[in-house]
């Protein structure tokens, strides 16, 4: 990469080089991505960017705020298990994404994980991902007084909220880096049209 | 006497005003901290005090936007806390307000209202 960019500034005709990039994620519906730092004076930032962004568009209420409810759950959870010294910025960066189509938002992250805490990490979400809203409340309740699940580095309770608030399966995937370490990614998709609550 | 409580909100953590004139205790805005343990302290403490000098017909008022789940839990201490001191006898009442399209929250509020027995009320604006 590094040298990619040194040649563009030689040759500028190589600059559409840069821009690939851009194209690339339109193509995949991307519209914004971070990498580096996690901390809360960045989720902030990013939350404010978001609703910034998110407030003069055309988006449902209640999708908006499910939107920024699950974002800062998942760059809190990032910023609490941060493996590396936070300003050491290493190669495999945690990165947060936000995706749009017509039909949908997504949140997508990724960021480093022991692998002693995949199989907690993985058994709670799919538990989560077998629950229908009723069951996910349930289980919600049972967590929030009983206390359990609560362990820092393995799903908490934030997991069982962000199925709830998002109303679709967690989807995620885990990459082995080395014997220590894997990339954790999560993906949460938040439909743009949710049934407006009807009056009982 | 209790003491005034006046926290300031930000972008991150909620306003939290003891209003004696009013007689309302409330809590505004996003509650968002990265401590939350640290960051509820003076109202923990706050409400300690108030069990000591319960005061009659407090108004606990609940106007959030949003908050993470690590705010969830204390917010249910406080909500515990405060039932404890009702069910002692001092007549206090809750008011959990939220954006009528914003059915996350609206259900938040029923969730906490099923585990206390004081005055619930929840209002959709």
């Amino acid at each position: 990469m590094e040298e990619s960019l040194n040649k563009v500034a030689a040759n500028p005709k190589s600059l559409k080089y840069c821009f690939d990039f851009h194209q690339l994620m339109e193509q995949y519906d991307i519209i914004m991505v971070y990498a580096g730092e996690f901390s809360q004076t960045l989720t902030k930032t990013l939350l404010s960017f978001t609703e910034r962004k998110f407030n003069v568009e055309k988006i449902e209420d209640t999708v908006r705020r499910k939107i920024y409810n699950i974002m800062v759950e998942m760059l809190q959870n990032i910023s609490k298990n941060a493996l590396d010294n936070a300003h050491v910025v290493t190669r495999n960066s945690p990165v947060f994404m936000i995706g749009e189509n017509d039909s949908s938002y997504f949140l997508i992250s990724s960021n480093k994980i022991g692998n002693e805490n995949i199989p907690t990490l993985k058994s709670r979400i799919d538990e989560v991902n077998l629950l229908d809203a009723e069951g996910l409340k349930q289980l919600y309740k049972e967590v929030r007084i009983s206390g359990t699940f609560s362990k820092v580095g393995g799903a908490g309770i934030g997991v069982i909220d962000m199925a709830r608030k998002s109303e679709n399966k967690l989807v995620y995937d885990f990459s082995p880096l080395n014997d220590q370490f894997s990339m954790f990614s999560l993906f949460i998709k938040i439909s743009r049209n949710i049934d407006v609550p009807q009056e009982n | 006497m209790l003491n005034d409580l006046n926290i300031v909100g930000t972008e991150d953590t909620p306003g939290i005003k003891f209003d004696r004139q009013k007689n309302v205790f409330e809590l505004v805005g996003r509650s968002l901290p990265e401590d939350v343990v640290s960051f509820y302290k003076p109202v923990i403490e706050w409400l300690g005090e108030l069990a000591k000098t319960p005061v009659a017909n407090l108004e606990f008022s609940f106007k959030l936007d949003y908050f993470n789940t690590a705010s969830s839990k204390l917010i249910l201490d406080i909500l515990l806390e405060v039932n404890d001191i009702f069910n002692e006898g001092t007549p206090m009442k809750v008011k959990w307000y939220f954006l009528k399209m914003d059915r996350d929250l609206e259900e938040a509020g029923e969730e906490f209202s099923e585990l206390v027995e004081i005055p619930f009320e929840l209002i959709g604006y």
